[in-house]
């Protein structure tokens, strides 16, 4: 199966993958969105969500996604180690052409996954998993607005989902266009505009969700109600 | 005029792959700055041999660039400080009176030392052997308007083929791969029309060698790029990507 035993076909997965996360977070950005201008209504959109069929199947194909996405980046991580060899260069030095970002998206990664397990725990617990479990949390598992409200009324969250977004923005500020790159839809003229697309997109996904943490904070939510 | 330069030179001894390197230390004196690096490590050799020592050993042969033979990574560049220059083109008026200058061998487990900053590389021979080649048998040579190549593609396939195959992409990557000799590879023939019949084959054929041989996964950092004595773009790395999922999507 060349999509596992070769060095093109995993890292086609880990495009693809990775694709469908960046489509994932646009999807998250514009529900979170939601609750900017009001609260009834992104209630409204928790609720039509909640455990129903159709968003726990949704669930589980992300969790797939982002599982193949982890699991391959180990394996390619350990594949480019050994190809390394072991012994290590003693002077390195990176060019102006290297971006940081994409010499540590490992690394990146890891902190994103983290920052990940944390977000499950704050939100997905209390909701999704809450409804199907049949446990009962202080708020409501539909009043995903009184759950943001609260969670972001601790600094302790704020600070480590700022520091969370700004690690996703640093991993797909490199993963947009090297998505491209690997299914080869890429080129002299289509690298550049990748590159230039990627960021601006990115930064424009990644932006919205710090302000809407920010809008939390600051009590400037649900301008229209 | 350029002035002379005294320097710490370091450099890797190594006695073969199973070895245990380390570094030894030289100080340099009154290198002329228009001695070339190659130049200046035979200088350092006739004084060890002079003193009944044992010559550092480097790869090296046509020494204007074009054979990819010279190698060495130089303070944390492959072929040293400058880009688009092999070893062999680097002059010694890059470096500073008093610089400490560390001269390792490319550390990819797929070119193993041979000894001190000498390494196998005959690895790229063999991905070569799998598949980067035509076997279409052209006849004489034709009229030059019976088989039309458009000017653009020419020119990129002759910068594809000015890759001299010297291991520099290999040696500057962290994930130890060498998508972009083999890209290149794929790319100067993928853009004739020569080279069309194979080329999915020759693509599928080269990428499954290189795996074989112990080369890692492109991440697309473009230190290769960067690095490369050539100037090899990544624009090759995704021509090959797209020979290889086309071709595995066909089967």
């Amino acid at each position: 199966m060349w999509l596992i035993n070769s060095p093109i076909g995993r890292k086609v997965v880990m495009s693809l993958t990775g694709i469908c996360l960046i489509l994932f977070l646009t999807f998250h950005l514009c529900m979170n969105a939601v609750a900017l201008f009001s609260g009834d209504a992104y209630n409204t959109v928790c609720a039509f969500l909640g455990s129903n069929w159709y968003a726990v199947i949704g669930t589980i194909g992300l969790a797939a996604l982002a599982c193949i996405h982890i699991v391959y980046a180990f394996m390619l991580t350990a594949q480019n180690l050994r190809a390394r060899g072991s012994e290590r260069y003693a002077v390195t030095s990176r060019r102006p052409e290297v971006s940081w970002a994409s010499q540590n998206m490992l690394v990146l990664g890891i902190i994103i996954v983290l920052g990940l397990g944390l977000h499950l725990f704050n939100f997905w617990y209390n909701m999704m998993f809450a409804e199907l479990a049949g446990i009962a949390t202080p708020i409501p598992p539909t009043h995903g607005y009184e759950l943001i409200q609260q969670t972001f009324s601790n600094p302790v969250f704020v600070v480590l989902y700022i520091i969370w977004l700004v690690a996703i923005w640093f991993h797909l500020s490199h993963g947009f266009w090297s998505a491209m790159q690997t299914l080869g839809i890429s080129g002299k003229i289509w690298l550049k505009r990748w590159q230039c697309i990627g960021l601006i997109y990115v930064s424009i996904l990644m932006i919205a969700f710090v302000v809407i943490v920010l809008a939390f904070v600051f009590g400037l939510t649900n301008l229209c109600a | 005029m350029d002035t002379n330069i005294s320097f710490t030179l370091k450099v890797w001894r190594q006695n073969g792959p199973k070895e245990k390197g380390h570094f030894d230390t030289f100080e340099m004196k009154d290198i002329p700055g228009d001695t070339s690096f190659l130049e200046m490590l035979d200088i350092l050799n006739e004084q060890l041999i002079e003193d009944n020592k044992e010559p550092f050993v480097f790869d090296h042969d046509c020494r204007e660039g074009i054979c990819g033979m010279c190698s060495l990574y130089v303070n944390g560049h492959p072929h040293g400080p400058a880009q688009g220059a092999t070893t062999c083109q680097l002059y010694m008026r890059r470096f500073k009176d008093g610089d400490v200058i560390t001269v390792e061998p490319w550390r990819s487990a797929a070119f193993p030392v041979i000894k001190d900053c000498m390494v196998d590389r005959s690895a790229f021979d063999k991905i070569i052997a799998a598949g980067g080649y035509t076997s279409v048998r052209t006849g004489q040579a034709q009229d030059a308007n019976a088989i039309l190549i458009p000017k653009e593609n020419a020119d990129e396939a002759m910068d594809c083929a000015t890759c001299i195959g010297c291991g520099a992409c290999v040696a500057a990557c962290k994930n130890g791969s060498a998508m972009l000799f083999v890209s290149s590879k794929v790319s100067q023939l993928a853009l004739l029309p020569q080279g069309r019949p194979e080329a999915a084959r020759r693509a599928k054929a080269m990428v499954a060698k290189m795996e074989e041989l112990g080369f890692g996964n492109c991440t697309n950092t473009r230190a290769c790029e960067a690095e490369c004595p050539k100037n090899e773009s990544i624009a090759n790395i995704a021509r090959l990507n797209r020979e290889f999922i086309k071709a595995k999507l066909a089967d």
